[in-house]
C-alpha cells in the first residue's frame, strides 16, 4: 500500500536526522570514557592547577595551564585584530556602503573563511612571522603574536558578517528618528543602530571566539609546540588543538597515557566551546527579535 | 571648528575608514595569493602531479595527496549527500512540531560550533578503533561526513523553505502524497539551493586536516590509494607537512601544492555562488 510506503520513507528520514544526535552522543561518549582513565590515574587538581605539561618527556607532568594559556593569547590576539576591524566592516557595509559595492564585497569577504587553514598557517609562517621579525627584534620563528594576528583575519568574516545582519534588521524607523533630531550618519550608527543591535554583534563575536579556539592548523605550524605558561605574544606557544596534532602525528599506543592524554585536552576545549556556544544561544533567544 | 562641521568630519573620516577596512582583508588575502603564486607556480609541472612523494624536494609530487583527496571527496560525498538532504528534509517537512526534530534542531545549531578537531577524536575512537577501519580513506571520509552534515542540513532546510505553498498545496489538491509532493515538487524547486550548501560543504571537507591528522591519515603514503580500507594522505597534509620542514626547498613544494588546493577550493567555491544566484534569480515566485 502507498501509505505504508510513506510512513517507511518517513522514519528513514528521521533516521537520518537522529544520526546528528548520535553524532553528539557519541562525541560526549567518547571524551567522557578516554579521558575518564586520565582524571582517575592523575587527578583533577593536578590537571587544573600543575603549571607544566610533559607527557611526552621523561618527567611528566599534567598540568593543562600551558595549553590553556597558549589557546587563550592567540585567541586574544586574533580577538584584537579581527574585532576593530569586523565591527567597523560591518558598520560601513550595512550604514554606509551603497548596495552595489555590498553585492560585490560581501561574497569577497566570505573567501577569507572558505580559504583552508593549513593555508594560513603557511601564510602566518612564511609571510607575517618575517615581516614581524623586522620590527620585532628577538621574534622567534615560531610565535603567538603571528598566529594569532592571521588567525584573527580568518575570523574577520564571522564577525562582519554576522554583525551586519544585526545592524540591517535594525529597524528604519530608529535611523530616521535619529535624522530627524539632526545626527550625522556616524552618530546615529554608533549611538542608535550598533546600541539597539548589540546582542546580535556580542553573539557574533562569541562565535569568533569559539572558532579561534578550536583552530588547529595555523597555530599548529606558526605558534611552535612549546607548552609554556606564558603571556609573552613574542614567545613560542602550544594551544590545546596543537598538542592533539603533535601528538596524533607520532605513533601512539592505544591505552597509554599520551592517547588518554589528547583526550582529556580534547574535553577541555569541547567543553570551553560548548559553554561560548550556550552563551551565544541564550543571548540569541533572549534578546533577539526585539523589534518584531 | 564648529561642532556641526566637525561632526561632519568625522563622519566622512569613517567612511574611508570603512572602505580601507573593509579592503583590508582582501588585500591581504591578494597579497598573500600573489606571494604563493611566486613562490609555487614554477614548481607545478607534469611531474609535480604525477610523482610520489620523496625525501628529495625536487623529486616529490602530490600524486597520492590529490588521489586521495579524490577518494576523500568521492567518498564524503557518498556519505554525506543522502543522509545530509533526508535530515533536512525531515526536520522541514515532517517534523516541524515534533519533539524529535526540536532535539534534532538544537543539537545541529550546537554541532556546527564543535571543533573540527573534536571530531577527529570521534572519528579515531569509533571508526578507527572500535569499527577497526584504521587511518584509512573509509575512517577519514566517515569523520568528514558527520562533520559536515550540519551545514548540508542547514542549506536543505533553507532551501525548502524557500519553496512557496502554494506548490505543495497545489501537488496535495491533485491527489499526490506528501512524499510524491516532495519529490517530484519540493526537491526539484529547491535544488538549486540543495546542490549550493552540498558543494560549498564538500569544499570544507576537501581542506580540513586536522581530524584526519588525529584520525591518523599519514603525511608520508608511498603509493596510490586503490581501496576505501587503503592507508592514505590528502592535499592539506601533505602541504602540512612540507610547511613543517626547515629546508625551502619543501616549502617550495608547499606552496605549489597550495595553489592546487587553493585552485580546488575557489572552483568550488565558485560554482556554489553561481549556482546560488541562478537560482535565487529563478525563485523570485
Amino acid at each position: 500500500m502507498k501509505r505504508s510506503g510513506e510512513r517507511v520513507i518517513e522514519y528513514g528520514l528521521a533516521f537520518s536526522g537522529a544520526i546528528t544526535v548520535l553524532t553528539t552522543v557519541g562525541i560526549i561518549w567518547v571524551l567522557v570514557s578516554e579521558s575518564w582513565g586520565f582524571f582517575s590515574e592523575i587527578g583533577l587538581s593536578d590537571f587544573l592547577f600543575d603549571t607544566e605539561w610533559t607527557p611526552l618527556f621523561t618527567q611528566k607532568h599534567y598540568g593543562i595551564l600551558p595549553l590553556l594559556s597558549g589557546t587563550l593569547l592567540t585567541t586574544t590576539i586574533a580577538l584584537i585584530t579581527a574585532l576593530p576591524l569586523g565591527i567597523v566592516i560591518a558598520v560601513y557595509l550595512s550604514e554606509y556602503a551603497n548596495k552595489k559595492f555590498r553585492k560585490i564585497i560581501k561574497p569577497a569577504l566570505e573567501i577569507l573563511a572558505a580559504v583552508p587553514t593549513v593555508v594560513y598557517g603557511f601564510f602566518a609562517l612564511t609571510v607575517v612571522t618575517p615581516f614581524l621579525q623586522d620590527f620585532i627584534p628577538g621574534l622567534g620563528t615560531f610565535n603567538a603574536l603571528s598566529a594569532g594576528i592571521v588567525m584573527g583575519i580568518m575570523i574577520i568574516p564571522i564577525i562582519s558578517s554576522l554583525s551586519e545582519d544585526a545592524l540591517y534588521a535594525v529597524p528604519k524607523s530608529l535611523r530616521e528618528a535619529s535624522y530627524g533630531m539632526g545626527a550625522t550618519k556616524f552618530q546615529t550608527s554608533f549611538r542608535v543602530v550598533v546600541p539597539a543591535a548589540s546582542s546580535g554583534i556580542l553573539v557574533s563575536i562569541i562565535l569568533g571566539i569559539a572558532r579561534a579556539i578550536g583552530e588547529t592548523m595555523i597555530v599548529a605550524i606558526a605558534a611552535g609546540q612549546q607548552p609554556t605558561l606564558t603571556f609573552d605574544p613574542r614567545e613560542a606557544v602550544e594551544t590545546i588543538t596543537a598538542y592533539i596534532v603533535q601528538v596524533s602525528l607520532g605513533d601512539v599506543q592505544h591505552d597509554s597515557m599520551e592517547y588518554k592524554t589528547i583526550f582529556a585536552a580534547g574535553i577541555t576545549l569541547f567543553i570551553l566551546t560548548f559553554l561560548l556556544n550556550s552563551i551565544s544561544f541564550w543571548i540569541k533567544k533572549k534578546y533577539q527579535e526585539k523589534y518584531e | 571648528m564648529s561642532n556641526v562641521s566637525y561632526n561632519r568630519n568625522i563622519d566622512s573620516i569613517f567612511k574611508y575608514l570603512g572602505i580601507s577596512c573593509t579592503l583590508f582583508g582582501i588585500v591581504m588575502l591578494l597579497i598573500f595569493i600573489g606571494n604563493i603564486v611566486t613562490d609555487g607556480v614554477q614548481r607545478i609541472d607534469w611531474s609535480f602531479l604525477t610523482n610520489l612523494p620523496s625525501r628529495k624536494a625536487e623529486n616529490a609530487g602530490i600524486l597520492t595527496a590529490w588521489t586521495g583527496t579524490a577518494w576523500i571527496l568521492g567518498l564524503t560525498s557518498i556519505f554525506s549527500i543522502p543522509i545530509g538532504v533526508a535530515a533536512g528534509i525531515y526536520l522541514q517537512e515532517y517534523g516541524m512540531k515534533n519533539r524529535l526534530a526540536r532535539i534534532v534542531e538544537l543539537n545541529i545549531a550546537n554541532l556546527a560550533g564543535v571543533p573540527s578537531i573534536i571530531y577527529g577524536l570521534l572519528g579515531l575512537e569509533i571508526f578507527v578503533r572500535v569499527m577497526n577501519f584504521g587511518g584509512s580513506l573509509l575512517a577519514g571520509s566517515l569523520t568528514l561526513s558527520l562533520l559536515i552534515l550540519p551545514v548540508i542540513i542547514v542549506a536543505t532546510r533553507e532551501a525548502l523553505r524557500a519553496v512557496p505553498n502554494s506548490l505543495r498545496e497545489a501537488s496535495y489538491g491533485m491527489g499526490a502524497t506528501k512524499w510524491q509532493t516532495i519529490w517530484y515538487q519540493i526537491l526539484p524547486a529547491a535544488s538549486g539551493g540543495v546542490v549550493t550548501g552540498i558543494i560549498l560543504a564538500l569544499s570544507r571537507a576537501v581542506g580540513e586536516t586536522a581530524p584526519l591528522i588525529v584520525i591518523g591519515a599519514l603525511a608520508y603514503v608511498p603509493f596510490v590509494a586503490k581501496s576505501p580500507m587503503d592507508e592514505f594522505t590528502v592535499l592539506p597534509i601533505q602541504i602540512f607537512n612540507w610547511v613543517s620542514r626547515p629546508q625551502p626547498e619543501f616549502l617550495t613544494n608547499g606552496a605549489a601544492a597550495i595553489i592546487i588546493l587553493l585552485l580546488l577550493t575557489f572552483i568550488m567555491n565558485g560554482i556554489a555562488v553561481y549556482l546560488r544566484n541562478k537560482w535565487q534569480k529563478k525563485i523570485s515566485w
